[in-house]
């Protein structure tokens, strides 16, 4: 009696499977795109709510009829945050699956290396990674041509700081920075800027990411002169400083770098977090947004489809994957399943709002945006506000 | 350079050497019953604190009754990891056990990763936050609680090594295994003890450091690494001198990062090590002997 259920129950399936195949057939040809993620290994909590925001736009867009009716397929890899999976994943892509245009990797590090590839195969590529040599070839000073970002740029973060330490009146100034390639990039910024803004670094101090105790990095900084430490991390670093300061009496103001930009890390720091001052994308504080800021809707409508989704807080770098992935759509819709005419709509995007701030690609400029992508935030009663 | 900044380095250097000489008796204890270097050693710490973390930020017990039941519930993961993956090897030769060690390293942080999720965690103080000042330099009460519980546990540790029965089997296998099992020491339950006994340590060293250096899954790795460094320079199977090499590293750190430079902070007591290790291959406290045995 069960069996013959259950197998007139798996023939209705199948059925029903074979009409939705022979539905989409009739229908138009899928676009494909390909997307790598850090999704699992050591960078997975960036991967992770990647892969999260582009199935969940994938499903949004077929929902709605697909782009001009083809269905949008993605095809997603996982590297396992290694450079040598990434690049068999992108080959894997480029060879079998024969995408239009990859969204990915997540890190700076497995995007380099799939760089060259790109380029040869004549794939349009948009990073989710942030470092500025993906889209800027150090050698030639030039934009790649197949390659764009979406993450904003370190300098701009080093800019907005230094902005906000100029209308206080800082000059002088004390940083630390993790040894890792986060840490060590945001230090070569942070010393290449100071100068041109009016700012002296009095204190140059590094600490290795595993590192649970930075008191004597700020007990040398106590002894200076400084009027502002600026920390740049991604690790716990970022929630040990600040109680490391409170505990040496230290009152100067803290800044931090983008890489704040996770709730956790002010919980972690507690009460010695309140006041940290750092520069974050606004999707942090999207309803605290006044009504009439552009990237509101935007912001607003990603968060709360996500967070209904996946049951967890969105995050910045999942926003970096729905920028990423909604440009493509949009090239997509206009040029067709052509890879050099959807470069050069890519190129073309201009005035896109995404959750990263407001894109304008050019031929000169690959990431699209400017420093006021950046909004300066604060920590304040145990959460992210405005800087007023 | 004033006194107050030198003895705040030497404060820091001393707090995180602490934490390095419990990781260092936890390698020495396993070594010693089993000639093996125990690379979980790290991941017991990272249990401690995170199963502390659950008990008090999550179960809302209060310190003082989740202290106990997260030591025990590290000592008995310590002890299941033995019992399921260490005792039912019919031939054991290090290297295999070393890379079992490694295998349960690698599961234990994939485990916790699955358990807690990426995110650092965090514990409140065991008293006040507040600073103590101390000529000019500062120190938090939680280092003295650190202290404190680390000279009590090294205390009964030595106690039970001498007093006990176990503790004496546990010498007498540390000495010479062949011999202790002659005179009837079941050698087997000797390992089964050192590795409840030296999860039981890198709990206790986890839970006591969570509140101002803060919990991750993946720490255990690196806690390791200048744990076994700590031992290694104290002398691999001498007790004291692992809890002497422990700060000995932490205040060579700190100082290296004070006085020096922080770029130089790991690279001046690795320097250190190595210094030490070619004048003094079997360390700084270590007799001729006990050279490392078997590799």
């Amino acid at each position: 009696m069960f069996r013959q259920k259950a197998s007139s129950i798996i023939i209705i399936l199948a059925l029903v499977a074979l009409m939705a195949v022979t539905g989409y057939a009739q229908d138009k040809k899928p676009y494909k795109v390909g997307a790598v993620f850090d999704i699992t290994g050591k960078a997975s909590w960036l991967g992770e709510p990647e892969r999260n925001t582009a199935k969940m736009i994938e499903e949004e867009v077929n929902a709605k009829g697909g782009i001009n009716g083809h269905p949008l397929q993605l095809i997603i890899e996982d590297n396992e945050s290694d450079e040598t999976k990434t690049v068999n994943a992108v080959n894997k892509l480029i060879e079998k699956d024969q995408v239009l245009a990859i969204i990915g990797p997540s890190q700076s590090g497995t995007t380099m290396a799939v760089v060259p590839i790109v380029e040869a195969a004549q794939v349009p590529l948009i990073s989710c990674a942030a470092a500025e040599a993906i889209v800027n070839d150090p050698k030639t000073g030039k934009e790649r041509k197949w390659v764009f970002k979406t993450p904003q740029k370190d300098s701009h973060a080093v800019m907005r700081i230094y902005e906000d330490m100029k209308s206080k009146g800082i000059t002088k100034i004390a940083i630390t920075t993790g040894t890792d390639g986060f840490g060590a990039q945001g230090r070569l910024q942070l010393k290449k800027y100071a100068e041109g803004m009016g700012i002296t670094i009095v204190a140059d101090e590094t600490y290795a990411p595993g590192d649970t105790d930075m008191t004597p990095q700020l007990t040398k900084i106590k002894g200076t002169d400084a009027q502002a430490v600026v920390n740049w991390s991604i690790a716990a670093a970022q929630s040990i400083v600040p109680k490391n300061m409170r505990q040496l009496g230290m009152t100067i103001p803290l800044y931090q770098s983008h890489g704040f930009g996770n709730i956790k890390y002010a919980e972690a720091a507690g009460e010695a977090g309140e006041g940290i001052i750092f520069p974050a994308g606004r999707l942090l504080v999207a309803e605290k947004l006044p009504d009439d800021h552009p990237q509101k809707k935007v912001l607003v409508e990603y968060k709360k489809a996500y967070e209904a989704k996946y049951k967890e807080a969105v995050s910045t770098f999942g926003g970096h994957a729905h920028d990423a992935l909604w440009i493509v759509i949009k090239a997509l819709e206009k040029a067709g399943p052509d890879k050099a005419k959807i470069r050069d709509e890519i190129e073309k995007t201009t005035g896109f709002v995404g959750t990263g701030g407001i894109f304008n690609f050019s031929l000169n400029d690959h990431t699209g945006l400017t420093k006021d992508a950046f909004e300066m935030l604060t920590v304040k009663n145990g959460q992210f506000d405005l800087l007023k | 350079m004033n006194v107050s900044a030198i003895l705040q380095y030497i404060l820091s250097g001393i707090t995180i050497g602490s934490i390095y000489a419990m990781v260092a008796l936890g390698f020495n204890i396993i070594y010693s019953a089993t000639d093996i270097i125990n690379f979980a050693q790290g991941e017991f710490v990272m249990l401690g604190g995170m199963i502390m973390v659950s008990l008090v930020t999550g179960l809302k017990l209060p310190l003082w009754f989740a202290f106990p039941v997260a030591v025990l519930a590290v000592t008995l993961i310590g002890a299941i990891f033995e019992r399921l993956c260490i005792h039912p090897l019919k031939k054991p030769t290090v290297l295999t056990l070393i890379i079992i060690t490694i295998a349960g390293s690698i599961l234990m942080k994939g485990g916790a990763m699955f358990a807690w999720g990426k995110e650092i965690l965090s514990l409140p103080h065991f008293s006040s936050e507040k600073p103590i000042l101390f000529f000019g330099a500062t120190i938090l009460p939680q280092v003295l609680w650190i202290l404190g519980i680390i000279t009590v546990a090294v205390a009964l540790l030595a106690l039970f090594f001498r007093i006990t029965i176990t503790g004496k089997a546990m010498r007498a296998c540390a000495a010479n295994r062949r011999a202790a099992s002659l005179v009837g020491i079941n050698v087997k339950r000797i390992v089964l003890f050192s590795f409840a006994l030296s999860a039981m340590l890198g709990a206790i060293a986890g839970i006591i450091i969570t509140p101002i250096a803060l919990m991750s899954y993946d720490r255990g790795a690196m806690l390791a690494l200048k744990g076994f460094g700590a031992a290694v320079l104290g002398g691999l199977g001498n007790p004291v001198g692992a809890v002497a090499a422990g700060f000995l590293i932490g205040v060579l750190e700190s100082l290296g990062a004070g006085l020096i430079s922080s770029h130089y902070k790991d690279a001046i007591a690795l320097i250190v090590l190595l210094a030490v290790l070619f004048i003094k291959p079997s360390g700084l406290f270590g007799s001729g002997e006990a050279r490392l045995k078997k590799f």
